[in-house]
Formats: structure tokens, sequence, C-alpha cells
């Protein structure tokens, strides 16, 4: 940061955001807008603390965006690109205040409570079948006729029907899923589905069909057995 | 007085005469009294049962929410205070620098006037939850009484030790006296540490309640105690309180700095930013392994509390609170680093790609801890994504990640420290390469095996991850910092200075970033007083006693945000009122110094203000 360069700063924004918006999503799913802007919050915090440890490397940072924007010593071109950005930049902020707040038809970015506490009665519950190799094949059995069609035969969300569904299905082989909870917690899920969830679970977005209506609780407890074995994981224990 | 006393009938006299002013405080009178009228009103009406009672417009919860905050705050800067002036006390004895005990001095200083005034937020809190939850308070008394007794007694003796540890201090300064009032000190700590720990039980009791046998008073009250998030809120909330002193402190040196009008203030406040800032640091970098202890016994007492606070509504809080740590983090390594460049003249070139390599790993670890496990998407970017969960990013999101980034963070800081320590300084012991190589390969093996396990947690069971790789990741950053600590002390008792540390030398940058540091402490703590507290949802004592007021809601998170940033403006308003009385006998006594006119003798002092403590 040398001669009051603003030049790497600027290019290492620009090239985190094009990283973020257009480079990561060739190898993976569109990044939200809050995520970029989080990243890039961050990467700027770094920057202006980078710049500001010492004396001389604040000056460089700072000294070229306080004389431009004082006018000192500007000439010819810069002149009127300091007018410019006078007059843009209240601007511009303006327009983002009325485009953040006008009526739009989007429905508003969701936070949504992916694992909504289970109501009291689900709690503590052990599976009260033994996990023989004959329950966790009756398990999957049960799993292959009522869950994979939305949730997958390898267990990974991508059952046929689950296109049709937003937000898809869980996907039981992301560690992030399943391994999390305990059995009690699937339980609730499967025995209630997407019309038993909490309240703080709303809005209900989920498909899940409510399984207590045609399947009896022995079953549901193998199903769980079939699936954290199919998907080669294992419940949260404090065992 | 008399022109103080002259001051009420200026003001009367501004207005329209006698009529208006008193036409005036009848007004006020009445609006000030119209929550008591409806408060007895309410309780009229009940006569007999009365579970709530409430005040209109207002709430009682509100009204509860903020002042049981701004007494927990200012408790625990009370509370933790004490253990570091103490510290200081025995270095300055130890050692025979008198900078240290100077600074113990002040440290109590600040500490004896805030002490009465948390005190009265106590006792405010308790007329209000009589007030408000007659039932609640019943029923806790009933189980508490013992321990209610308890808390009295050792106020009591904590207020006495306080008070000879405060007073005594200059005339007991040699010999043995001096190992007098260090035992004083000693009790100081020991009674506020019970004092913390009495109250902690009756919270915690609300959160995690035991089965109660039945039994003699003592023992009720004893097996009410012993419920299972005691030592974990104990553990936690003492070393956040260590954390909140240390940087309170730091920014009261830091906004004395700034005012300073003085070389030999600016340095001597630079310094105690410095002793600050490295107190709050040296709390924080165990407080995420005591949180974790916390959350653990949660989750397991009750998994649905748990999923509440780390998957349920309340998940939302932990990336406020990522964010609110990783402003302390970033902004106590900068306070450091500006050190180096700033207190070490010529350094700068020296340490800046360190420093850079530093920057850029808290960064990353940041980014890490601050990705939620769902995000925040519009509808078009969740059908892009396949859902609120990003599949590659989305393994951010949970605890092996977090624990994984945050143990890099404490490493990364706890380098800076050492950074700071050896910046200016050239070993010249034989062994000082192969030292270096050693904390060098310790510090790599380390940052790789937390990441390894990290990443393996994935892979694991859950409760291995919790009960072995976590636990691994906190010993090896313990063992990494129990080894380098005592090498660099060694290699730097026999260094040789090149560079002489210049303190008062800092910008005005630094002092704004210990109070930036404070504040996001002090935010950091009505967060997770309004976590702790909502976790029980609807329940008064969890799964116990139902919460059946009209507030038996939890508030949404924008509500809170606003209740959290009021206690933070309220609590930071209450301090600067105390530490501006507290230090009216320095003025005072820098006028006197400076000829510009004398106070009157008879001036009233508060606790810690007195002229002549400070000029001996």
């Amino acid at each position: 940061m040398k001669g009051g360069s603003l030049f790497k700063p600027a290019i290492l924004i620009v090239g985190v955001y094009l990283f973020l918006k257009f480079a990561l999503p060739l190898f993976t799913a569109p990044l939200p807008a809050s995520l970029i802007f989080l990243y890039l919050a961050l990467t700027t915090t770094g920057i202006v603390i980078f710049a500001t440890l010492s004396g001389q490397s604040t000056e460089a940072f700072f000294g070229p965006i306080t004389r431009f924007l004082s006018g000192e010593g500007l000439a010819g071109g810069m002149k009127t690109a300091r007018l410019l950005v006078l007059v843009l930049f209240p601007l511009l902020v303006g327009w983002q205040t009325y485009s953040s707040t006008a009526p739009s038809e989007q429905p508003p970015a969701e936070n949504r409570t992916v694992h909504p506490a289970p109501p009291g009665e689900f709690v503590g519950l052990s599976n009260p079948i033994p996990n023989t190799p004959d329950n966790v094949m009756a398990g999957k059995g049960l799993y292959a006729a009522f869950c994979s069609p939305c949730h997958g035969g390898n267990f990974d969300g991508k059952g046929m029907a689950a296109k049709g569904f937003n937000p898809p299905p869980a996907n039981f082989s992301d560690p992030t899923t399943i391994a999390m909870l305990q059995e009690s917690y699937l339980f609730w899920r499967i025995k209630k589905g997407g019309v038993g969830l909490s309240i703080e679970g709303m809005p209900w977005k989920s498909a899940m069909p409510r399984w207590e209506v045609e399947l009896k609780d022995e079953q549901i407890w193998k199903i769980i057995m079939g699936e954290y074995d199919g998907a080669h994981q294992k419940p949260r224990t404090w065992e | 007085m008399l022109n103080h006393g002259g001051h009420p009938r200026r003001i009367a006299s501004t207005g329209q005469g006698r009529g208006s002013w008193l036409a005036g405080l009848l007004v006020f009178l009445a609006f000030a009294g119209a929550p008591l009228l409806g408060l007895a009103q309410d309780a009229a009406g009940q006569a007999g049962g009365v579970a709530y009672r409430d005040l209109p417009a207002v709430g009682s919860r509100n009204i509860v929410w903020v002042i049981a905050q701004l007494h927990l705050l200012l408790a625990g800067f009370v509370l933790g205070v004490p253990i570091f002036a103490w510290i200081c006390e025995i270095v300055g004895w130890k050692t025979g620098e008198k900078r240290y005990d100077k600074l113990a001095k002040e440290f109590t200083k600040l500490l004896t006037s805030s002490y009465a005034t948390t005190a009265l937020f106590g006792g405010i809190l308790l007329f209000m939850l009589i007030g408000f939850y007659p039932k609640l308070m019943s029923y806790l008394a009933d189980i508490f009484f013992p321990s209610f007794v308890v808390y009295c007694i050792l106020f009591l003796l904590e207020t006495a030790t306080l008070y000879l540890y405060w007073y005594g201090w200059d005339a007991m300064q040699e010999g043995g006296k001096k190992k007098l009032h260090l035992i004083l000190g000693f009790f100081l700590n020991v009674f506020a540490f019970f004092i913390m720990i009495v109250p902690n039980s009756w919270a915690t009791f609300q959160a995690s309640p035991v089965v109660l046998a039945e039994g003699s008073d003592m023992a009720r009250a004893w097996a009410a105690t012993w419920n299972p998030t005691w030592w974990p809120v104990n553990i936690h909330r003492l070393i956040a309180n260590v954390v909140l002193g240390g940087y309170i402190c730091g920014a009261y040196a830091g906004i004395r700095y700034l005012s300073a009008k003085t070389a030999e203030e600016r340095e001597h406040y630079d310094w105690m930013g410095y002793v600050g800032n490295f107190i709050g640091v040296f709390g924080l970098l165990p407080l995420p392994f005591a949180g974790y202890w916390l959350m653990r016994e949660i989750y397991q007492y009750n998994q649905q509390m748990g999923i509440t606070l780390m998957g349920g509504f309340l998940s939302w809080l932990f990336i406020l609170q990522a964010m609110l740590i990783g402003v302390l983090f970033l902004g106590s390594n900068y306070y450091f680093w500006m050190g180096i460049t700033h207190r070490i003249p010529g350094s700068e070139a020296k340490y800046r790609k360190p420093i850079m390599s530093m920057l850029v790993i808290l960064l990353l670890c940041l980014g890490v801890w601050m990705t939620p496990h769902s995000l925040v998407a519009s509808l078009e970017e969740a059908r892009k994504m396949g859902g609120t969960h990003h599949p590659l990013l989305g393994v951010f999101g949970v605890m092996s990640a977090k624990m994984t980034v945050a143990n890099l963070m404490i490493l990364v800081t706890f380098m800076s420290f050492i950074m700071y320590w050896r910046a200016g300084k050239e070993e010249t012991a034989g062994w000082a390469k192969v030292a270096k190589a050693i904390m060098s390969g310790v510090l790599g093996v380390a940052a790789i095996v937390v990441i390894v396990l990290g990443v393996w947690g994935y892979f694991v069971p859950a409760i291995i991850r919790i009960n072995y790789f976590s636990v691994a990741q906190v010993l090896i950053v313990l063992f990494v910092m129990l080894t380098i600590t005592p090498l660099t002390a060694l290699l730097l008792r026999s260094a040789k200075t090149t560079t002489e540390m210049v303190w008062g030398k800092m910008p005005p940058r630094a002092g704004y970033a210990l109070v930036l540091n404070a504040v996001m402490v002090i935010l950091l703590m009505t967060l997770m007083g309004y976590a702790r507290s909502s976790s029980r949802v609807h329940w008064h004592i969890y799964g116990v006693m139902r919460d059946s007021s009209q507030y038996a809601f939890s508030p949404a998170l924008g509500y809170a945000a606003a209740f959290m940033s009021l206690c933070t403006f309220l609590f930071c308003m209450l301090v600067a009122f105390i530490f501006w009385v507290a230090t009216m006998g320095d003025k005072a006594k820098a006028g006197e110094s400076g000829g510009k006119g004398k106070l009157p003798g008879a001036m009233p002092a508060m606790a810690g203000g007195s002229q002549q403590l400070d000029e001996k």
C-alpha cells in the first residue's frame, strides 16, 4: 500500500466479489446476496484494519480519499470525477434505500428455522426397537416404500419426486442433517410431518406427510434405524 | 451547596411563575404515578392470590429485563475487577514495581465506586421481582431461603472486606501489613466468587430444575442448587466477568488517554489500556471453551432447550454472537498490532507480513464462524441453491466448523500477544534457535491437528466429536499456550532489548478501539442474557412452573435487539457517570497542583474519589 495507492484494495474487493458471484457458482450453487455481502464486509474490514496499522499506512490509504473528497489540489478530469461522486453517491444511497423499502412482488428473504425444537412429549424418547440386522433391513424396506420417492434411494434427498418440492427433501447422507439429531427428533418429524411443526417452525414450509396416519410407531422407529444405516450416519447420543 | 440550592429556584423562575412550576410538578407526578396506580389496581383486583402485577404501557417484563440486565452487567464488572486488581497488586508487591500497585489501586477505585450502584440495582430488581412475580418469587423463596441467608452474610462480608481493602490501601503498604492487605484481597475475591455462584443457582434452577425430594430446608436448597447447569454457568460467568472487567477498564483507560493533557498521563493511560486489553484477551481465550461446555450441558439436560438455542428460533443469536466475538478478536488483535507499530519504533516493516497473515487467517475463520447453516435467501436464490442450505458452504454452519475456527482464532490471538511480547528484543541464549524451531513446530502441528479433527468431525458420530474431538482441540490449544508461554519467558529472560518500548505514542484510534471492545463485550452479554432467559420459552421454571402471564411469549429477535441496545446504552451511561464521579478527585488534585484554583476542603468525595487517598 505504498504511495497512497488504493489500487490493491480496490482490486481485492472487486476480485472477491467476482469470485463469489461468478467463479464459485461454476462449481457449486450460487451464493445468496446476504452471504456475498457478509464476505465483502469482512474483506473491507480487513483492508481498513491493515491500512490503519501505522501512521504512514493510514496516510497512504486515506490521504488520497480525503484529498479527492475535499478537492484539495485536484484539476481537470479529477475535479469532474469528484463532482460526479458527490452527486452520484447520495443518489445511489437514496436508490438503495428506495429499492429495499419499496413494495415488491418478491416475497421477503426468509430466515427459516430448519430445526425447530420438538414438543416436550417427544423429548428424550429412545428407540424401543432392538438394533438388529433384521430390524434395520425391515426399516430400509419401509423407507424404500414410503420415503425414497422424495428422499431418494441413496438417502441423498434426490428421489424422483424431489424436484417438485421447495425446500427440497432433506439429504440424509449430508453429515450436517440427521447426524446432528437424536432419534427422537426424527420420530417427531416423521410421525407429525410438516403440519405438526411447532409454532417457531413457521412458515411451515415442509411437505412431509403426517405418517402417523399410515404407519405404526414401531414402523417409524424401524425406518429411523434404516435411514441412519443407509445414509452411513449415527444418531446423536450422550453415551 | 448554597449555590446548588438556588438552582431549582432559578429553573422555576424561568417558567411562568410558581403556579406553573407546581402545575408542571403535578403533571409529572401524575405521569410517574400512573403505573403505580395501575399496579395497585391490578393487585387489588386479585387480592388473595396475585400471580402477576404489571406496569401499564411499559410492561413488567420489559422493566425486569432492563433492570436485571443492568444489575448483571454491573455485577459482572464488580466481581471481575477484584480478580485482576489483586493479581496486579501481587505483581507489584513481588517485582517491587510501584506502577502495578498504582494500577491495582486505580482498578479498585473504579470497583468501589461501582459497588454501591450494583447493590442498588440488585435491590431494585428484588423489589420488582417480588412486586411483579409474587407467585414465582414465593416458590423460589420456599426452596432457596437457606441460600438467601447465606447470600446476605456473604454480602456483609464482601462489603466489609472491600472497604478494608480500599480504605486500608495506603495504610497497609509496607512489610507485614502489605501481606495482610493481600490476604484481604484474596478474601475479597473468595466472597465475590460465592456472591456470584449463589444467585447463579437460583437462575440456573429456573433453566434446569431437578427433582426435589422431601427433606430439610437445607437439603432441598442444596439439591436445587446443584442443578446440571450451575457449574457450567459459574465458570462461564467467572471468565466472562474478567473479560468484561478487563475491557471496561481498557475503555476507561482509552477515554482517559484520549483526554490526557500531559505526557505522563498519556504514558500511564496508554499502559493501562494495554493491561486492560491484555486482561480482556486473557479471559477471551478460554471463554469459548466454557461456552461450549455450557451448551453441551444444556443440550444434554434437555434436547428441546438445546435445539431451541442452537437449531431453533434462537439459533440466529449465535450468528450475531459470532459477529460480536469476531469484532472483539479483531479489535483486540488490532490493538496489539498497533502497539507493535507505534510503541516500538521502526518495527512496522518487520512485522507487516506476519500481521497480514494473522489478519487473513482471522478473517477467514470469522467468515466460517458467521456463515449460518440455513442462509437468508430470497425465493429465487433459495431455488437456485436447492433450499436455504448451501450445498458447499452449508457445512460451515455446524459445530465442527465453528469449534475449529474458534480454536484457530484463539491460536492466532495468542500468537499476536507472543509477537508483541518479543517485539523490540533480540534473543541471546545459545538455545534460542532450537527453542524458536520447537515453538514454530508446536504451533504448526497444533493448527494442522485442529483442522484435521475439525474435518474428521463430520465423519464420526456426534458423541465422538463432542466428547473427544472438540475436547482434544481445546487441549491442543491449551498445550500450545502452556508450552510457548514459558519458553518465551525463558528466552526473553536473557534477551537484549534492541528497541525500547515507548508509551503514550498510540494514535487516537487505539483509544477508540478499546472503547469499541468494551461496547462489543457489553452487547455480547446482553445478547447472551436474552438467549439464556428465552431458552426457557414459556416457562418460569422449565417444565415445572409455566408462565401464565400476558408475556408468556418469546419476544421477536428485532424487538429483543432493540432492548439489548437499550441495555448497552444505559449501562455505558451508568458506567460513564460512575467513573466521572470517581475521578472527580483526580481532576480536583490536578487543578490544585496546577494552581488553577482550589476546591473547598470539605468537598464530599465518593469512595474512590478521595483526594487524600490519591495524593498518597
